[in-house]
């Protein structure tokens, strides 16, 4: 029970860490001066939500590791962050289909959370839900500017989402983790708010003028551990300092 | 949108932006940015202007919708007001009962 309480927790942290890094790319790279702002402040956030997430799943497991020690210092297949979110960031149009997909999901997940069974979660969820509502906002918009613009921008969002919709299906699946946290009343078992999900991303897409892409077998497998090659990559620059100076401090 | 033929046609447009920094006061105006549209406009600010706390409410107007006094009617504009102290209410004696004004 402990032991899933962890995973559930490192699953929960994981997706906001690694998208924090990938946004953290755009820093100085961003499209504009203004949405180069934006990205970081989103990473910012996403960084803030890990942050506390580790350091309360490290006080679950009671094995001494801090924030840092799970950030930095775990293997490839001991991270459980979503598949979607360690894909390379593509083009700013691919960046925020991606945020969009990913931060209705959130919304969704935190609202569920606020009234978790553990009220540290709860509060975490509580103080989340606000940041994640201003991403969802933030991307929606660009999705429906973007596809519902011209010629070119319609067609790179229609491939961003092409490319994206195959990892969307990882978003909804539960395991016995999943489920029996659910039951315990400390999580929430994701395939209960897909609808929910669904409604918002159809509707969004809908407005942008693109087409939904239809669902493939393909399912990703990052919560379990098993990530894509691009991950071995971003654990390298993630990992680069806490690896080469061990124990350094900010 | 405008399409004047020229490169200045594909830039975003200027906003201007003005923040409240807590109720009761009012919108000051802090800065401005290039965006596509009002929505857009509101939440660049949002990112850029308040990342400190710095407002509660936000105005974006769209630059070209401000009507600028001329610089060069200075003279005209504001010198004449120069001579007149007794505006100011500092002539006047406030009754005991009123604490701040």
């Amino acid at each position: 029970m402990t032991n899933q309480h962890f995973i559930y927790l490192l699953r929960l942290a994981d997706s906001p860490l690694i998208l924090a890094q990938r946004l953290s790319e755009w820093c100085g790279h961003g499209p504009v001066l203004e949405e180069d702002l934006a990205l970081s402040n989103m990473a910012l956030d996403l960084i803030g939500q890990a942050r506390l997430l580790l350091t309360h799943a490290g006080r679950v497991e009671s094995r001494d590791r801090d924030e840092d020690q799970l950030a930095f210092l775990r293997m490839e297949n001991k991270y459980r962050n979503l598949t979607i979110v360690e894909l390379p960031n593509g083009d700013f149009g691919q960046t925020v289909t991606r945020n969009f997909l990913f931060s209705a999901y959130q919304v969704e997940l935190w609202k569920r959370l606020q009234i978790s069974t553990d009220t540290e979660l709860a509060a975490i969820a509580a103080k989340s839900i606000k940041e994640s509502t201003y991403h969802l906002s933030h991307s929606a918009e660009w999705v429906i500017r973007l596809g519902d613009g011209t010629e070119e921008s319609h067609l790179r969002m229609q491939t961003a989402l092409d490319q994206l919709w195959p990892y969307s299906a990882e978003l909804f699946t539960s395991d016995d983790t999943d489920r029996s946290m659910a039951e315990s009343g400390i999580g929430v078992d994701p395939s209960a708010f897909k609808t929910d999900w669904q409604s918002t991303v159809s509707q969004v897409i809908g407005e942008a003028t693109l087409t939904l892409p239809a669902d493939t077998p393909f399912v990703s497998s990052g919560k379990a551990g098993q990530h894509s090659e691009h991950m071995g990559h971003l654990l390298g620059e993630l990992q680069y300092l806490q690896r080469t100076f061990p124990g350094a401090q900010w | 949108m405008m399409n004047t033929g020229n490169d200045r046609s594909k830039e975003w447009p200027l906003w201007e932006i003005f923040i409240r920094a807590r109720n009761g006061l009012d919108h000051k105006h802090c800065g401005s940015l290039h965006a596509p549209d009002a929505k857009a406009a509101l939440q660049s600010a949002r990112d850029v202007f308040t990342r400190r706390q710095e407002g509660v409410s936000i105005w974006a107007v769209r630059a070209e919708n401000i009507c600028a006094s001329d610089p060069d009617s200075k003279a005209e504009m504001f010198d004449p007001a120069e001579d007149k102290i007794y505006r100011h209410p500092t002539f006047y004696k406030l009754p005991k009962e009123v604490d701040n004004m």
